[in-house]
């Protein structure tokens, strides 16, 4: 088993990879022996201690990359370098994403903009250079993060769920599309998760929320990074197009 | 192998064509086993043969053995 599990000499990437999930999600897996990218949006002296951690820690190569995932010139040029480096690319973590909660009538076009353009553009524009590089080896695992409001919805989340919602659409999609060059397209909904994106749900909120967990505690990152772990393995090499939820039984 | 033997090659691998067939100019998207499934992986077959990576604007625009010609120069790579 513990083969299967053996990332080692791969190359992923993931994106919002700095902090909460996206941090242990890279962890995860460096643990394994995979080869990093990070991706952050604007700390370049967190990335690089977070690089240098994962290359002490678990002697792996790893690099990283400040951009917005929403800009598709930066996006490019950083898969441009990790063709350059690598030659290759077996992973792809999309989990760089932004909450912003209002309710309907607070919704600026602005709040709408910036949500689907990191939340759904960032997605796209990251799965098209992946694939293209996965393509290479007949070989890949992208995994979407999206979120249990993208299949149930929230108040005062509208746009946040529509955003998720449409990264559980492109991946069913994506799945389809890529499943003949054996790249493989899953996501991942996680529930109430133990991350500073939480901090701010008020304390009413966050009870009702809590009661409905049958599982009686929250997720942490770590859950999500070992779901990540089986979607990015041979573990998971028959396994596309298919949401997991990580979410303590939210939804039974 | 020349330039146009990888461009060839490339076609040939991700289209299933025949080898023993030089392919012309006009052979097209469209035509019979260029459909856009078919697309993904001749980008992926011609990034390979020739060890770059294209501009989503030539990925789009490639349409044709010709026109893939042309959109190679670009990348320094002449027929």
């Amino acid at each position: 088993m513990e083969s299967i599990f053996n990332l080692q000499g791969k190359v992923g990437i993931v994106t919002g990879a700095t902090r909460g999930i996206g941090w242990s999600i890279a962890q995860a897996l460096a643990s394994k022996g995979m080869n990093l990218i990070l991706n952050s949006i604007s700390n370049q002296e967190l990335l690089n201690e977070r690089i240098n951690e994962l290359k002490e820690n678990f002697k792996i190569e790893a690099d990283g990359f400040l951009f917005d995932v929403s800009e598709p010139n930066s996006v490019k040029e950083c898969y441009n370098q990790i063709f350059k480096k690598y030659k290759r690319l077996d992973v792809l973590v999309n989990n760089a994403g932004i909450m912003k909660d209002a309710l309907i009538p607070m919704i600026s076009s602005e709040m709408i903009d910036r949500i689907l353009d990191v939340n759904v553009k960032g997605v796209i524009y990251n799965l098209q250079y992946a694939s293209r590089l996965m393509g290479r080896n007949k070989s890949g695992s992208i995994i979407n993060v999206a979120s249990i409001i993208g299949r149930v919805g929230n108040e005062g989340q509208v746009v946040y769920s529509a955003s998720k919602s449409a990264v559980i659409g492109l991946t069913y999609s994506a799945a389809k599309e890529l499943a003949s060059q054996n790249i493989r397209v899953n996501a991942i909904a996680p529930g109430f998760i133990e991350t500073d994106m939480i901090k701010d749900v008020p304390p009413d909120k966050f009870n009702k929320i809590s009661e409905n967990i049958k599982m009686k505690r929250l997720g942490t990152p770590d859950d999500i990074a070992k779901s990540v772990l089986y979607l990015a393995s041979d573990l998971s090499n028959y396994v596309t197009g298919q949401v997991l939820g990580v979410d303590g039984g939210m939804l039974v | 192998m020349t330039n146009i033997e990888k461009l060839n090659a490339a076609f040939v691998e991700a289209l299933d064509l025949d080898p023993n067939e030089s392919i012309r100019d006009s052979y097209s998207y469209g035509d019979p086993k260029w459909d856009s499934v078919a697309h993904m992986a001749l980008v992926v077959s011609i990034e390979a043969q020739f060890d770059i990576m294209m501009e989503t604007d030539d990925v789009i625009d490639l349409s044709s053995f010709g026109k893939g010609k042309e959109i190679l120069a670009k990348y320094g790579i002449n027929f």
